[in-house]
């Protein structure tokens, strides 16, 4: 049968030789291997203290939109629930009452929202079905919980802080791509 | 019959088929299939002298007939036109038909709303699926849009006019399903609107039936709005007895609630026939009946499998084996998480269909309210009576 690549290659089944039988010669030569890396330069961060930067296509925790006055961008249109290929997402909707135009930008609203992080595989599908510019995944992780009930988020979870009342926190959840982008 | 009736011979898009006399061009193109008919927004071949508005059935004819084999100088509307012998007609094959649908959808969009997010027709709307099949990515429309403050007509139907289409089908509705036609367009032009006079409540016994055929999201029913998406409804077929009506209906459910009733659809999104006559059916049935127990349901509708309304809706359903108890030896798995202790949406003890209305932040408070009272006193729990609570609360 004719090799399909030239990069096969025989296994030499010999005897060993004196030399190799000692052994000695071979823990030297995997030991010289094992010291050289103390010299090199570490690929391994100290989690907590030290942070990776995140890829500028990471996909982490979702979060709510608000616009600039502070107002939920959802409309609870269904869009990435039916997208979500995990059925991560569900939403009830109301409609909003004269007096709430502060609080949500249109007339429909979800008054809730839930996203199981159980069941959330990560892929973006929500954000890429958003009509709204309300959800986006953001650069943090979901964080480890000990109870599974903990992982349902609600939308008070969810939703990015008021730009107006909670300035500091708005600008920190905007993240590191929100910056960059503004700057180009 | 004594005196046989000619066939007409006319050939549509390379398919040659032959049809009785008077059928017009529209109806002989239905009979080649989805693909091959014009798209139509304002004919309804149930409702009589429906058609000739919307112009989106434009095609263009080749040859007039045998007789008179010059092909007509303008595209003419296929649900007006009826055919003659050896017409020869081209409807997506020509540059001609293509080039002016898009202009006609162009012209459709320019006062139409983009809010599809909001709208709850979005799903099953006729312009929806017009807009994707014709319409171009952008608009260039650069001014400003009309609009109109949203109007309750009736108890049950909601118009929104800014969505409106001026199709005139609700119309023929009101005009040719009850004795008495309350509403109708007012004014001209650009300014022309769909009103009742004086703000004239509807309530014909068949005025629901608007809503079924409305292409676009301008009439829905009041009882469903925000309730949920459609796609995330289920659809069942169902009946009842009904001295008005046929009682025939597509239920449009989630769990065990009717979010919302409606006439069953044909292919062409049209109220279905029974017998020769349209299944209208009456209001009763359509916004009084929001129980499962009022119905004989029949069994999961037929939807096409391009809609987005069939996702996740399967006919047959398998659940397979769990192995788990004769492992075991009979124990029964512990249930790690009920979901509907953590979540709050879908709360079983929240009827959304029983709100008469849209629900507004002030029900889910409440649903809230009750869940909490009960987390914090779990003994009490066993002897509430949720529903006694809900109407005291909404006090």
């Amino acid at each position: 049968m004719q090799a399909l690549t030239n990069r096969l290659k025989h296994v030499d089944r010999r005897p060993m030789n004196l030399w190799e039988k000692i052994y000695i010669p071979a823990i030297v030569k995997g030991m010289a291997i094992t010291f050289a890396h103390m010299f090199k330069k570490k690929p391994t961060i100290n989690y907590p203290e030290v942070k990776r930067r995140f890829s500028p296509v990471f996909r982490g925790l979702q979060i709510l939109n608000r616009d600039a006055e502070g107002r939920e961008n959802c409309t609870a249109c269904g869009l990435c629930a039916v997208a979500c290929p995990a059925e991560a997402i569900t939403m009830e909707a109301a409609e909003r009452q004269p007096g709430e135009e502060h609080l949500y930008r249109e007339e429909k609203y979800a008054a809730r929202y839930e996203i199981n992080m159980l069941r959330c595989i990560f892929c973006g599908l929500c954000e890429e079905a958003c009509p709204k510019d309300a959800i986006y995944l953001s650069e943090t992780f979901a964080p480890a919980e000990f109870q599974r009930k903990q992982f349902v988020y609600k939308k008070q979870d969810l939703l990015i802080p008021h730009p107006i009342n909670e300035p500091e926190a708005y600008k920190k959840a905007l993240g590191n791509r929100a910056v960059k982008n503004s700057n180009n | 019959m004594s005196e046989e009736v000619k066939n007409f011979k006319v050939t549509i898009d390379n398919i040659t088929l032959e049809v009785p006399p008077g059928t017009t061009i529209l109806n002989a193109a239905r009979l080649l299939g989805a693909e091959i008919a014009p798209p139509a927004m304002c004919y309804y071949s149930k409702l009589e002298n429906s058609g000739g508005k919307c112009r989106t059935c434009l095609v263009e004819v080749a040859a007039g007939s045998t007789a008179d084999p010059r092909p007509m100088p303008k595209l003419v509307a296929s649900c007006r036109t009826t055919v003659m012998d050896g017409m020869v007609v081209k409807n997506i094959t020509s540059e001609k038909v293509v080039d002016a649908r898009n202009g006609v959808v162009e012209f459709l969009l320019i006062n139409h709303p983009l809010d599809c997010p909001i709208c709850d027709q979005a799903g099953e709307c006729n312009l929806q699926d017009l807009s994707y099949g014709w319409g171009e990515v952008n608009t260039r429309y650069k001014f400003a849009r009309r609009t109109f403050v949203r109007e309750d007509i009736g108890p049950y139907i909601q118009l929104h006019m800014t969505r409106c289409i001026l199709c005139y089908r609700c119309v023929f509705v009101a005009d040719q399903l009850t004795e008495k036609r309350m509403h109708g367009i007012v004014d001209r032009g650009d300014h022309a609107a769909i009103s009742t006079y004086i703000s004239k409540a509807i309530d014909n016994d068949f005025s629901g039936n608007m809503i079924d055929v409305c292409p676009v999201g301008a009439l829905t029913d009041r009882t469903f709005r925000f309730k949920n998406r459609v796609w995330f409804t289920k659809p069942q077929d169902a009946h009842r007895d009904c001295e008005k009506c046929c009682g025939k209906v597509t239920l449009w459910m989630r769990g065990d609630e009717v979010y919302r009733v409606t006439a069953r659809k044909d292919k062409w999104s049209e109220v279905q026939s029974y017998d020769g006559k349209p299944g209208w059916i009456c209001n009763t049935c359509r916004f009084e009946k929001k129980s499962a127990s009022d119905w004989v349901i029949e069994g999961l509708t037929t939807i096409s499998r391009y809609s987005v309304i069939g996702a996740n809706k399967y006919k047959v359903k398998v659940t397979p084996e769990t192995t788990i108890q004769k492992v075991m030896g009979g124990l029964k798995p512990n249930l790690l998480m009920n979901i509907h202790s953590i979540s709050d949406v879908n709360d079983p003890d929240l009827h959304l269909s029983e709100i008469p209305g849209p629900a507004d932040g002030k029900d889910f408070d409440i649903a809230n309210e009750i869940d909490n009272h009960i987390d914090e006193n779990p003994y009490e729990a066993e002897n509430y009576n949720k529903e006694f609570m809900y109407k005291n609360l909404e006090k």
